[in-house]
């Protein structure tokens, strides 16, 4: 169960301008690089300090290193976090309004009550 | 001791921001309608003349994560530094700083641990469009000190709906004990039912407008009988992913009281997502 890692890829991401870009563009090599070198920072704790153990499935790392958002929404992730990472990399690509975030629902119409759990 | 001049219930739309600012073909067909039922929900707040602000909303994993995630938490601070880069991203939202109330917070922080809540607390806290957008509505000058209140309806595991109530009826006593003449407004911002993220995200209309509906006769008519009856953790799912931040609203029901009705009470259908306003005078329209 490794839906932490999953939510801590979107949170870090999401905050940074640089790899917002860098994931869309390089999705695969951000993936790799992320898990090899930053899945395990302490987040909100001086650097020299980490953990030991956090990785991704392999479900989990072919979901992200392909912008699966359907497969996140299945696998738990926090939808919140996907929605926003996703319009910063994905809504510019959409010339109406609402066009990337009303494709998106499209994309998730074959889910129904009860959704996938995002408890972590 | 203090004056509870206000209370005040409101969604938290991030958009409003842009629509109403925005000229020419990029105004969209609603924003002025929108902003005229916010001048009017503004001119509530302004008649009741508040020196300091309760600002009860929750943050959208900004600060608070899930490494060390508090259920509720007070700020206590002299300064709030206020939205973070991708609320600019997405929403357009400016970046402001807001003064603080230290000594109104530690009187909350003590009050509440006493009563039984275990209140986590922040000394450096960025506030995030929970609080703003409320700001941006109703005291768009930004000038009055604030003492932040964040609940996490956005985490689970949740605290039950009846925490929010019983915290919201805690820190309306504490308001009233506090030392002193302040008037205080205590201003919440939560949902209706909302899909963020879901297959029923960015309908035509909020995802559930039956429950909107039931919703907004709960907040003004202060039954929190019936809505504590109906509300569960469970059956929040049904109206829509993000309904959760509706034990917001709940909270607000707390601090107005069992039978509170609303002094003023205000939608507006938007797609995606029901706007609704509530004010409450605990102690007779404001002279």
């Amino acid at each position: 169960m490794s839906k932490y890692v999953l939510n801590k890829f979107l949170f870090t991401v999401d905050r940074d301008p640089e790899l917002v870009e860098r994931y869309r563009e390089d999705p695969v090599g951000t993936v790799t690089w992320w898990e090899a070198t930053k899945a395990n920072e302490l987040l909100n704790c001086h650097s020299g300090e980490a953990s030991s153990w956090q990785s991704l499935t392999d479900e989990e790392r072919t979901a992200l290193a392909t912008h699966d958002y359907p497969k996140l929404f299945e696998l738990g992730a926090h939808p919140f976090l996907t929605l926003t990472l996703f319009i910063a990399m994905f809504e510019r690509d959409h010339a109406e309004p609402l066009g990337f975030q009303l494709e998106y629902a499209q994309r998730l119409s074959h889910f129904s009550l009860p959704y996938p759990d995002i408890a972590t | 001791m203090a004056e509870l001049v206000a209370v005040i219930a409101s969604t938290h739309h991030p958009f409003y921001y842009r629509a109403s600012t925005s000229t020419g073909d990029a105004r969209p067909p609603f924003a002025d309608e929108w902003v005229a039922k916010i001048e009017a929900f503004r001119a509530t707040l302004t008649r009741a003349r508040p020196d300091v602000l309760v600002m009860v909303g929750s943050d959208h994993f900004h600060q608070l994560w899930l490494d060390n995630m508090p259920q509720f938490l007070v700020g206590k601070a002299p300064y709030y530094d206020a939205n973070w880069y991708n609320e600019e991203r997405e929403f357009g939202l400016p970046r402001f700083r807001m003064l603080g109330d230290e000594a109104f917070s530690a009187h909350i922080l003590r009050g509440g641990l006493d009563a039984g809540f275990d209140l986590a607390f922040s000394n450096e806290l960025r506030i995030d469009h929970s609080v703003t957008c409320p700001i941006i509505t109703l005291r768009p000058e930004a000038d009055l000190p604030i003492v932040p209140i964040y609940t996490n309806i956005f985490a689970p595991p949740l605290p039950q709906p009846k925490r929010f109530v019983q915290l919201g009826r805690t820190v309306r006593e504490l308001v009233e004990s506090m030392p002193g003449d302040q008037r205080v407004a205590v201003i919440g911002t939560g949902h209706l039912s909302l899909e963020l993220g879901g297959p029923r995200q960015f309908g035509a209309h909020g995802p559930d407008p039956e429950f909107d509906r039931r919703a907004v006769e709960w907040i003004a008519t202060g039954d929190l009988e019936r809505c504590l009856a109906e509300v569960t953790l469970d059956s929040l799912h049904a109206p829509g992913n993000a309904t959760h931040g509706f034990m917001d609203f709940m909270f607000m029901m707390g601090v107005a009281g069992e039978g509170a009705k609303a002094d003023h009470v205000d939608t507006l259908d938007l797609f995606h997502t029901m706007e609704a306003y509530f004010t409450w005078y605990p102690n007779g329209e404001p002279q």
